[in-house]
């Protein structure tokens, strides 16, 4: 995927003045927020399954090369292959092997970040393969040719009218003049056309939200079913995942299952959670004939032991992009890459370089809100931190930031020159009137007030003035 | 080779080389033991409360539940789901002893094959595994009693449960499994493909508002079968929402 986060800046930009995308945000901010609230609240227990869940990451993460040569032996003994892929070029190579081994002409897909990672479906394309995208938001963008806007619900951006439009726009067969009267009778429409689909693909191609050592076992889980069609009608099943989805046992997988619906959607479970362990065994009356697991790296290795290994942990809730005021305002696009939001400003410059993409770990409020809805603790506002380090180090940060940057900390060491110069701005700033709010614009600070206001000082000094005023009167 | 590659990467990254003996020896045993983790409190109820509850958390999730005395009251109680929403009497039935057992013509108007589900089925008759009441879950492993496509192709599934079958917490359903099941192939337990089914097939992809019936069944109906005498409802017990205290009485299996 074409990286455009060296422009986060126009694209945030942009996607403030975009009516469309900011009606799309505002009424669907506040659901994912209360559903999770109201899910956490009704266990009582999750806050220990949070520290439970980092733990048995963590664990993992300390031993993978162990648990990924037992996750393999395992598949192996259930009749499965698995084509472990350093790059995402290995990566596209193998699974284009697969379905040209399979002979095959349409290939279905259930919802998979990696495969947006790796570029899959361009890939397919490219060699006259037709990848057909089955989960319901996934295959508007698709007929769009747009990417996700979220990892977990990937037309996040759209409104009812969009969808509409473009079901009329692409489905050309039906009557363009029927009438969609509830959101279910564009959901039917879509169940329609895609159960053709299903039952005509020659391979599947799903992700995995966990993978279990002591099994060898593949895990989904979704609320649609298409993940599960795609997986259970073809005659060729490929997985697609990430060497760190690996867990140990089912009970480690349970303990995190525990806490991704309800971090995700607020789901005490999500409607399908489904195990896969090979392929159809003697007497099964369905189910794929050939299991392949095609396990990527793609530059994770390259982040254990280093700060960034904790990242390892996550398990693509999105609970810290539907917490994110930042992501609320400029939405999944303007982060120009696959990952979004907070652990999507962490992990994309592990994965593509922070030379492309300085600008993500800077979009942040450093409310701390994502890291502490993250079901397994990932310390993500520290990690955009380092990432600033790294920038400041590397001499990414542009002249003008680090000069001020300079100053500031010259004047930090100093605490004397300090409150003398903040006493002197804050009393030029409240000339202009002190208590009355904010500046809307401010001379030679344009491009600064122009997306925020510059709040105006309230009456009665400095916090260090105040601080020292109301010692006085105490000791008096 | 790739694999090499990643994982001589990994070990980079962790500063060593191949574990040793020792501690290969105490994760091998780590897998075989594969030791629980904290069970929430909630399911942990004596019996007729904790098969209450999953009764509840099908319903919580937009499924149905009735409860019949035994296998040979499900013709009526399948003729008088399929009526009462509209459906024809017909249905794709799964191979299993239990439902071969049953005397289907008591009801004649009612017409099934025995065989995996084809895209124009309507309705499946699908045979439970287990029930987990934490979360009002089924569990459908495939195996050729079980077709996978009888969970997916058909717009309303029913599914037959035997209440013994109605288990606490997950790892309960897995400890039975492990206990209960042998795979052919790979000498394990798993067998080729599990499904959890919680509730109706959904989607919220359309400005997040929740709709049922995506491209799984719209409907999921579960008839539980009182076969466990332990387990029925007590004629004044009220079921708490959850137990009062973390860690009350714990279920059988525990």
């Amino acid at each position: 995927m074409h990286v455009t986060s060296p422009a986060f800046k126009a694209n945030a930009s942009r996607a403030m003045r975009d009516a469309g995308l900011q009606k799309a945000l505002g009424k669907a901010k506040g659901a994912f927020l209360e559903r999770r609230a109201a899910a956490v609240a009704a266990l009582p227990e999750f806050e220990r399954l949070r520290d439970i869940g980092r733990d048995i990451k963590n664990h993992t993460l300390a031993h993978l090369d162990f648990y990924l040569e037992t996750y393999a032996a395992n598949v192996e003994r259930a009749g499965g292959k698995v084509h472990w892929c350093s790059t995402a070029e290995d990566a596209r190579a193998a699974v284009l092997e697969i379905c040209r081994k399979a002979g095959a002409r349409t290939v279905t897909k259930g919802k998979s970040m990696i495969s947006e990672e790796l570029g899959i479906n361009e890939h397919l394309e490219a060699n006259g393969i037709q990848p057909i995208e089955t989960d319901l938001g996934e295959y508007i963008l698709q007929l769009r040719k747009e990417a996700p806007s979220h990892i977990i619900a990937p037309a996040f951006h759209l409104n009812r009218e969009d969808w509409e439009a473009d079901f009329r726009r692409m489905h050309t067969e039906l009557p363009a003049d029927r009438v969609f009267h509830e959101r279910r009778d564009i959901l039917a429409e879509a169940r329609t056309r895609l159960r053709e689909r299903f039952l005509a693909a020659d391979v599947g191609i799903t992700g995995a939200n966990f993978l279990i050592a002591e099994t060898g076992s593949s895990v989904i889980v979704t609320n649609e079913g298409n993940g599960d069609l795609t997986q259970t009608l073809p005659r060729v099943h490929i997985v697609l995942a990430s060497i760190e989805k690996v867990v140990p046992t089912l009970e480690d997988c349970t303990s995190l299952l525990r806490l991704l619906a309800r971090s995700a959607t607020g789901q005490d479970f999500s409607v399908y959670t489904t195990f896969s362990t090979g392929a159809r065994r003697a007497g099964d009356l369905d189910g794929p004939e050939e299991y392949h697991v095609v396990l990527v790296d793609n530059g994770r290795s390259n982040m254990i032991g280093t700060e960034f290994q904790e990242m390892l942990r996550c398990i693509r809730c999105a609970a810290c992009m539907n917490h994110c005021p930042v992501y609320g305002v400029v939405g999944g696009h303007a982060y120009g890459w696959v990952y979004p939001g907070p652990m999507g400003s962490v992990l994309t410059p592990s994965l593509v370089g922070i030379d492309k993409t300085a600008l993500l770990p800077n979009a942040s409020t450093f409310c701390g809100k994502c890291e502490s809805v993250c079901p397994v603790k990932i310390p993500l506002p520290g990690m955009m931190r380092h990432w600033r380090e790294r920038e400041f180090e590397r001499h990414l940060t542009p002249s003008a930031q680090r000069r001020n940057l300079g100053l500031w900390a010259f004047m930090a060491r100093r605490p004397g020159l300090y409150r003398m110069v903040t006493r002197a701005a804050i009393g030029a700033l409240g000339l202009i009137g002190r208590g009355k709010g904010a500046l809307r614009s401010l001379p030679l600070a344009g491009g600064w007030t122009e997306g925020r206001d510059l709040p105006l000082p309230e009456p009665g000094g400095t916090f260090m003035a105040q601080y020292a005023k109301a010692r006085r009167e105490k000791r008096a | 080779m790739s694999k090499d590659a990643i994982l001589g990467s990994i070990r980079r990254g962790l500063r060593r080389g191949p574990l040793p003996a020792d501690q290969r020896a105490m994760l091998e045993s780590r897998l075989a033991t594969h030791p629980r983790h904290l069970i929430p409190a909630r399911s942990r109820l004596p019996r007729p409360q904790q098969v209450a509850l999953f009764v509840r958390n099908v319903e919580k999730e937009f499924g149905t539940v009735e409860r019949v005395p035994d296998l040979a009251a499900l013709p009526a109680a399948v003729a008088d789901y399929l009526a009462a929403q509209n459906l024809p009497p017909r249905f794709v039935l799964a191979p299993h002893p239990d439902l071969a057992g049953v005397p289907w013509s008591d009801r004649p108007m009612l017409e099934f094959e025995t065989r995996r589900a084809e895209g124009t089925d309507q309705v499946s008759v699908q045979h439970g595994y287990a029930g987990i009441a934490e979360t009002g879950t089924l569990m459908l492993p495939s195996d050729p009693a079980r077709p996978t496509t009888l969970n997916l192709l058909p717009e309303t599934e029913i599914v037959v449960l035997r209440a013994s079958r109605v288990v606490g917490a997950y790892e309960e359903a897995w400890d039975r499994l492990r206990a209960e099941h042998r795979d052919a192939l790979s000498g394990g337990f798993m067998p080729r493909n599990i499904m959890f089914v919680t509730g109706p097939s959904r989607s919220a992809d359309i400005e997040q508002t929740l709709e049922l019936g995506a491209h799984g069944p719209r409907r999921l109906h579960v008839i539980l079968v009182d076969d466990d005498p332990a387990a029925l409802p007590m004629a004044d017990a009220e079921v708490p929402l959850r137990p009062a205290e973390p860690g009350g009485p714990a279920a059988p299996g525990d």
